[in-house]
């Protein structure tokens, strides 16, 4: 059987992982290529590397490290952040980057969708959304990393983005991201249910039983989370096996 | 050890490429005839759209080459797809190397409703035979990304089940092909380079 996905999230500054990372068993935490191999041979299913790097003169740094990534990581990745061309995408492709994400670019422009999976293939191309559950009762696309709101929903942009193209979706919520009070069940489970591809949900991932709802209730394919995997505060073995132990189909 | 990669339009070369260095194997990647013939093994790779490649392998006469070669030859993903008979991506006639035919997923939409095209992600292979599984446990997990498969036949050698048991990988004489990454599915897709490596 297909097998839920377990997804760590590494946030890159510079070519170097942000966030206060404790891995003793790591030579340097703030590697971004030693830090997905101990998640890969941990038994993550893929990596995400979100690139927050400020300046495009620092573009090229990530094109590096994605190429070193490919070279020593053996399970899938993605690479997201500030990709706004067709360009972009290709010199990360060519890098050996297994999919890419936009997110805010591909708001602003949909036809890079389009162009994305035209050019590279649906299977390459992610759609991250943040969002946020505003109180009129529906959910909201924010861009800009959250800073901006935008007037539209986020199911319609999620549908129109897989008409377009795109072959999966990352979904955040912004009311949980961080919280550790557990994912955004009902919007991943609208999207989950609705969308013709598979979702990711991310955001909220606090204890082991979060993520058992997410996959049983919310029927999401993938969860994403960072912090509680940086910090050790739930290892990816013991959440494998809890999960395994709750009936759902994990990769052992 | 001379290892071809076949260098084509159809992605996902450099990471087969880069899969192979870690296992400690150098290969060239190359269209051309005399470096393809004169290898020990191949490798033909490939994440894309089946028409598009056919043609740019007709073009270059790569489709008659591939077909010729004697020494063991290992199709990936859309490499494998492109060896079978026919496949139903844009109605295309493929290598004919195995007769198994390439299908659109089709999910029963009352029974089967959850489950997506392309599958994305981890499944387990099966009913393993030949050496390219050696040393492997039946039900390793591999990584594919796939809306098309190809139906189990006589040359199946492992099976998925994804909507319906499908040929997770094909053999007939020195032509290997499996659906899923080897070069993304962690140490069981090492493994079975290795095994590749050493047939």
């Amino acid at each position: 059987m297909l097998t839920k996905r377990i997804i760590p999230c590494l946030d890159i500054r510079d070519g170097r992982t942000v966030k206060g990372i404790n891995f003793e068993n790591i030579r340097d935490a703030g590697d971004p290529v030693e830090l997905g191999a101990f998640y890969a041979a941990q038994g993550a299913d893929e990596l995400v590397f979100l690139d927050i790097t400020a300046t495009i003169e620092k573009r090229k740094t990530l094109s590096e490290l994605v190429n070193r990534i490919s070279h020593h990581i053996n399970i899938p990745f993605t690479v997201g952040g500030g990709i706004s061309s067709v360009e972009d995408v290709s010199v990360l492709l060519q890098n050996g980057a297994d999919k890419i994400s936009v997110n805010t670019s591909a708001f602003k422009n949909p036809t890079l969708i389009q162009q994305l999976a035209k050019e590279f293939g649906s299977q390459c191309v992610v759609l991250a959304i943040d969002t946020k559950l505003e109180a009129d009762g529906d959910w909201y696309v924010y861009l800009n990393g959250g800073r901006v709101k935008t007037d539209t929903k986020c199911v319609e942009w999620a549908k129109q983005a897989v008409d377009l193209g795109a072959g999966e979706i990352l979904l955040t919520s912004m009311n949980h991201d961080g919280t550790k009070q557990g994912f955004a069940l009902d919007i991943t489970a609208t999207l989950a249910g609705l969308l013709p591809v598979p979702v990711i949900a991310s955001g909220g991932g606090g204890t082991m039983e979060h993520f058992v709802d997410v996959f049983n209730i919310a029927k999401a394919d993938a969860a994403l989370a960072a912090s509680i995997f940086h910090f050790k505060e739930i290892g990816i073995p013991e959440l494998k096996q809890y999960l395994n132990e709750k009936g759902i189909v994990v990769r052992i | 050890m001379k290892l071809v990669i076949i260098k084509y339009n159809a992605g996902n070369i450099q990471s087969v490429l880069y899969a192979l260095e870690r296992i400690g194997v150098e290969a060239i990647v190359t269209d051309d005839e005399s470096l393809i013939r004169s290898a020990d093994k191949v490798i033909f790779p490939g994440v894309g759209e089946a028409s598009t490649a056919m043609n740019y392998l007709k073009e270059r006469g790569l489709d008659i080459l591939i077909k010729s070669l004697t020494q063991p030859v290992l199709g990936i993903c859309l490499g494998m797809q492109l060896m079978c008979a026919y496949s139903e991506e844009n109605d295309t006639s493929c290598l004919g190397i195995f007769d198994e035919q390439v299908k659109k997923f089709n999910p029963d939409m009352k029974e089967q409703a959850e489950l997506k095209v392309p599958q994305i992600g981890w499944n387990n292979i099966f009913d393993l035979k030949t050496d390219l599984f050696k040393g492997l446990k039946e039900n390793s997990y591999c990584y594919f990304v796939h809306g098309y498969y190809a139906a189990k036949g006589e040359h199946t050698i492992a099976t998925t089940n994804y909507v319906l048991p499908y040929s997770a990988a094909l053999h007939r004489n020195n032509f290997y092909g499996v659906q899923f990454h080897p070069e993304k599915s962690a140490s069981v897709g090492e493994q079975i380079l290795k095994n590749f490596i050493q047939l």
